[in-house]
């Protein structure tokens, strides 16, 4: 996604990212002998005051407060008010809109869909990608996954439809009215902290199951990136034009409609991009509440241990994604080059004509020729499964034993007020006060949830996860900030990898390793290596060339070079890099846990696949909230306390 | 189809403003007189469950005409589906006291329509080689003896309890609390993990414990055996926190939505009246897991050699 401003996969906008000022000398020294000191502190407070870790009782008072609220929500569903002239219209309007859109794309038919989606790319981005969406939409008949396909299209667009209707103009007001904006804010960051599983129950809860409950989830997840990126297109639109239109006597609905929007147009199209990328990620999560499509397809393979036929379904996401990144995309590109209006017109003209032509023919997309990677991939897992098994065991067994099972027995063991205290320590160290606040107010009230084993044992598995993703991702970052053909070899793979919806990680991670906490970071590892390479080459490549230069003439090493001048100095952008993979992480290792990794995310999906355990459910879910929030204020602090506050 | 579907649905938010409210159903497919409706079968992710599923649909399609949908749900999201109208039938339901007395006896949207014929084990096993090897092992008493034995890198320090999915009937957490053993409860995550984690035990000789069921295709291919836990009384696992006691055997039963069962079709006739046995199941299953059929083959091939049984299944 090449875009002006920063984005990743998990939708936050990073406005301006890696500003980082060289760090400042003062203050290193104190900081570090504080940051000893504190060390020292935690460790002899930890053996003085350990616990034997006693697992979680299954009976908090917030899971009874929470299967309070859900029986009185069952008792009072079509009785009380605020459902009935509320919630259920909610509910009843969003399947309106489902059966809207899927009376549209069923209708058109398979010949009517691949046309009209060829010819939308086509008008919209040009021919190359009009022949992209072409073949990419052909593709889902010949993997015979057509109608589960539509489906994801379907909810797809149904929550981007409501996303761009609610995100675009609260980003609008929250660029033009300055209390909007300061309220959104924390709002939107806690949204985009959230892992997409922690939805799922609270959904449920209101909406029921099915595709309202999906489509309402799926745009809650979307729209923060919505808002974010509108607010910023506006807010971008020079003032000279703006004060050109009111000298010229524009009305403020005129400026906004005439001036503004269409200014920021680029950017819109990059707002509506980013949230088909977001939504499509999501979509295929809600699967687990009974959304249908492509979702369905991976959550029943995953259950079967039968990674080829997820992995025809995880092709069909794959190409989806691709397809409308493009279209949109292209799209937006192209808002700046100005065509010749005519052209366009009999252009449009010519694909409405193709397309209700091709909408009036019939061709049974399972007429196409079948094929289907399900075999050919089983056979490859079974090989690995054969010839690799000790090996992958090894690697498991030894991160279990050496890091992850040390570290865990570690936090789970330390009692809860200490934990709170030093985040409390070392978030003022690292982030400043405020922060540290916050993040401690979270790991306090992750304490009061009554999940302390299962958050500490997932915090570990993030832990462990973040380490190694960050050993790869620099590696791999630096590596190809030194070697530019294999940066724009590596390019397109981290392209590819970015559009991916993380549901599709599992796969490769469940087919070596088989169902444990190490599946879970090693699909963690997959999911968010790409931006932290990014992140990393981008910080070591804005290393001034003047510098590089002065340290070569002094005689550096290369290895000098590389460990005295460009780390340092790309110091801005490996701790964001950091920042961005921890919460990557955590949502992931979260999903971790459908196959094995148990702990809170174990707990989500028990929670809404078992009635009496529905309130720790629920309560995991806001426990990994907590933990996100903590994690992210936590790191933040990295790159924010060494640049000016924004 | 659709169409009429958004008009319904326009209509139904214009006359629900003026009566009074939408209720959480409103707005789903009402079935229409006559015509054959769409049936919903949940399916739940158990291959024995597939196996019944697979053959009522293939029925319902081929030989009564009937559109089916089947939705890949977990049991308990399934039973909500008969609230909100997604699911007419779950057609292997697993005892859940607790949710027939939510959605049978105080929501009335759902109706019990009869045994499938199969009966239900649920139990804790061993591989059989360990029952040679350690031939006190299947006691309970004597599991903590052989903790060590089991031993992973998931399991804590403790031995390793193997569990499945998340969603299945399952109390034993309570029961390595309750009769104080020195396991860990691993969830793999599904009932295919624990195929593979018990066909591995048997292959390479490792040890395992854990949860398992009958009707089970692998039992006719492998043999396991069930270790004693205190026996089931009726009553004694009323209290799941407090559960001290093996599992009950199940008689295994159908469920429609109320709705379906109101409107009596033929479909719904033929869902009461299917009821085979766990041999049956079995046969299907194991065409599903190790023939590499897809549900309709595996389904064609039992009902084609199976018309005695399934005949009289079909109303006249």
């Amino acid at each position: 996604m090449s875009a002006p401003t920063l984005t990743r996969p998990g939708g936050r906008v990073l406005e301006k990212a890696a500003e980082a000022d060289a760090p400042r000398r003062g203050g290193a020294t104190r900081r570090r002998t504080a940051g000893t000191v504190l060390i020292v502190l935690a460790v002899v407070a930890y053996l003085v005051f350990r616990t034997d870790g006693a697992p979680d009782s299954d009976d908090a008072a917030a899971f009874r407060f929470f299967d309070s609220v859900r029986d009185w929500v069952d008792a009072n569903r079509d009785t009380s008010p605020f459902f009935l002239y509320g919630i259920n219209y909610v509910r009843l309007g969003v399947r309106l809109l489902v059966d809207v859109v899927q009376a549209g794309l069923y209708g058109l038919g398979f010949a009517g869909l691949v046309a009209a989606v060829s010819a939308i790319a086509l008008v919209l981005a040009g021919w190359r990608t009009g022949l992209l969406a072409f073949l990419g939409f052909l593709a889902f008949g010949v993997l015979g996954l057509w109608d589960e396909s539509v489906d994801t299209l379907v909810l797809t667009l149904s929550a981007v439809l409501l996303s761009v209707l609610i995100g675009v103009p609260l980003g609008v007001l929250a660029a033009r009215v300055r209390w909007v904006g300061a309220t959104l804010r924390p709002v939107l960051d806690v949204m985009q902290i959230m892992p997409t599983f922690a939805y799922l129950a609270p959904m449920t809860l209101l909406f029921l199951i099915g595709e309202p409950a999906a489509v309402i989830a799926t745009m809650i997840y979307a729209v923060p990136a919505t808002i974010r990126i509108t607010a910023l297109g506006i807010s971008e639109v020079p003032p000279t034009a703006v004060e050109a239109a009111t000298a010229l006597g524009s009305t403020r609905w005129q400026l906004l409609s005439k001036v503004r929007l269409p200014m920021a147009r680029t950017t819109l199209a990059l707002a509506v991009n980013q949230t088909i990328m977001l939504a499509l990620s999501m979509v295929v999560i809600t699967a687990l509440i009974d959304a249908p499509g492509l979702g369905q397809n991976i959550v029943n393979a995953l259950e079967r241990v039968n990674v080829g036929a997820a992995f025809n379904a995880g092709v069909a996401i794959v190409i989806l994604a691709v397809v409308l990144d493009r279209i949109t995309t292209n799209a937006a590109r192209q808002t700046r080059i100005h065509h010749a209006r005519r052209s366009r017109l009999i252009q449009t003209g010519i694909a409405i004509v193709v397309v209700i032509a091709a909408a009036l023919v019939t061709i049974n997309p399972e007429s196409l020729p079948q094929w289907s990677a399900a075999a050919p991939v089983n056979d490859l897992v079974g090989w690995i499964e054969l010839h690799w098994f000790d090996a992958t065991e090894g690697i498991k067994n030894r991160v279990s034993e050496f890091l992850l099972n040390p570290l865990e027995s570690v936090l789970v063991t330390t009692p809860w007020w200490l934990f709170v205290a030093a985040v409390a320590a070392f978030g003022t160290l690292v982030s400043g006060w405020r922060a540290a606040l916050i993040a401690a107010l979270s790991a306090a009230g992750i304490a009061g949830l009554g999940l302390w084993q299962h958050s500490m044992q997932t915090l570990a598995t993030v832990l462990v996860a973040i380490l190694l993703t960050m050993v790869i991702g620099v590696s791999v970052g630096v590596f190809c900030a030194r070697h530019d053909r294999l940066a724009t070899a590596v390019r397109p793979v981290l392209d590819a990898a970015q559009t991916m919806p993380s549901f599709v990680y599992l796969l490769p991670a469940v087919a070596l390793f088989g169902n444990s906490r190490f599946t879970a970071i090693v699909a963690a590892i997959i999911f968010a290596v790409p931006p932290v390479v990014r992140l990393v080459e981008r910080g070591v490549r804005d290393v001034p060339p003047t510098v590089v230069e002065a340290a070569l003439s002094a005689g550096s090493t290369p290895r000098q070079l590389l460990w005295k001048v460009q780390l340092p100095m790309a110091r801005g952008g490996l701790l964001l890099a950091a920042n961005q993979g921890i919460v990557m992480v955590l949502a992931m290792v979260v999903v971790g846990g459908l196959v094995g990794a148990g702990a809170l995310g174990y707990d989500v999906v028990a929670g809404f696949s078992q009635r009496e355990l529905f309130g720790e459910g629920l309560a995991a879910g806001l426990a990994i909230v907590l933990l996100g929030i903590l994690l992210d204020r936590l790191t933040q602090g990295f790159h924010d306390s060494k640049g000016p506050r924004r | 189809m659709r169409s009429i579907r958004v008009a319904v649905a326009a209509t139904l938010i214009v006359s629900l403003t003026a009566c009074g409210g939408a209720t959480s159903g409103a707005g789903e497919d009402k079935p229409s007189d006559g015509a054959k409706a769409t049936v919903n079968l949940a399916i739940n992710p158990w291959v024995g469950y597939e196996a019944n599923a697979a053959v009522i649909a293939y029925i319902l399609e081929k030989k009564m005409g009937y559109p089916v949908e089947k939705k890949e749900l977990k049991e308990e999201i399934a039973w909500q589906g008969f609230e909100t109208g997604e699911v007419d039938a779950i057609v292997e339901n697993w005892g859940h006291p607790d949710l027939k007395k939510t959605y049978i006896e105080d929501k009335k949207v759902a109706v019990e329509v009869g045994p499938t014929g199969n009966d239900g084990i649920i139990g804790w096993y061993v591989p059989e080689w360990m029952t040679q090897q350690y031939p006190d092992i299947t006691d309970y008493k004597n599991l903590n003896k052989y903790a060590n034995l089991f031993k992973t890198s998931e399991s804590k320090g403790k031995g390793q309890f193997l569990a499945g999915d998340p969603s299945f009937v399952t109390n034993d957490e309570a029961l390595v609390t309750n009769l104080k053993l020195d396991y860990t409860v691993v969830y793999s995550g599904s009932e295919a993990s624990i195929i593979k984690a018990a066909q591995q035990a048997t292959a390479q000789k490792k040890p395992l414990l854990f949860y398992f069921y009958e009707p089970q295709w692998l039992f006719a291919k492998e043999k396991y055996v069930r270790v004693k836990l205190p026996t089931y009384t009726e009553g004694c696992d009323k209290d799941p926190k407090k559960v001290a006691c093996d599992y009950p055997d199940y008689v295994l039963d159908k469920i429609a939505s109320k709705k379906f069962a109101d409107a009596n079709s033929t479909a719904y006739q033929f869902i009461k009246n299917f009821k085979w046995t766990n041999d049956d199941q079995n046969i299907v299953s194991d065409y599903l897991t190790n023939q590499g059929m897809d549900d309709d083959q595996a389904a064609e091939k039992w009902v084609n050699e199976h018309e005695a049984t399934w005949k009289p299944w079909v109303p006249a």
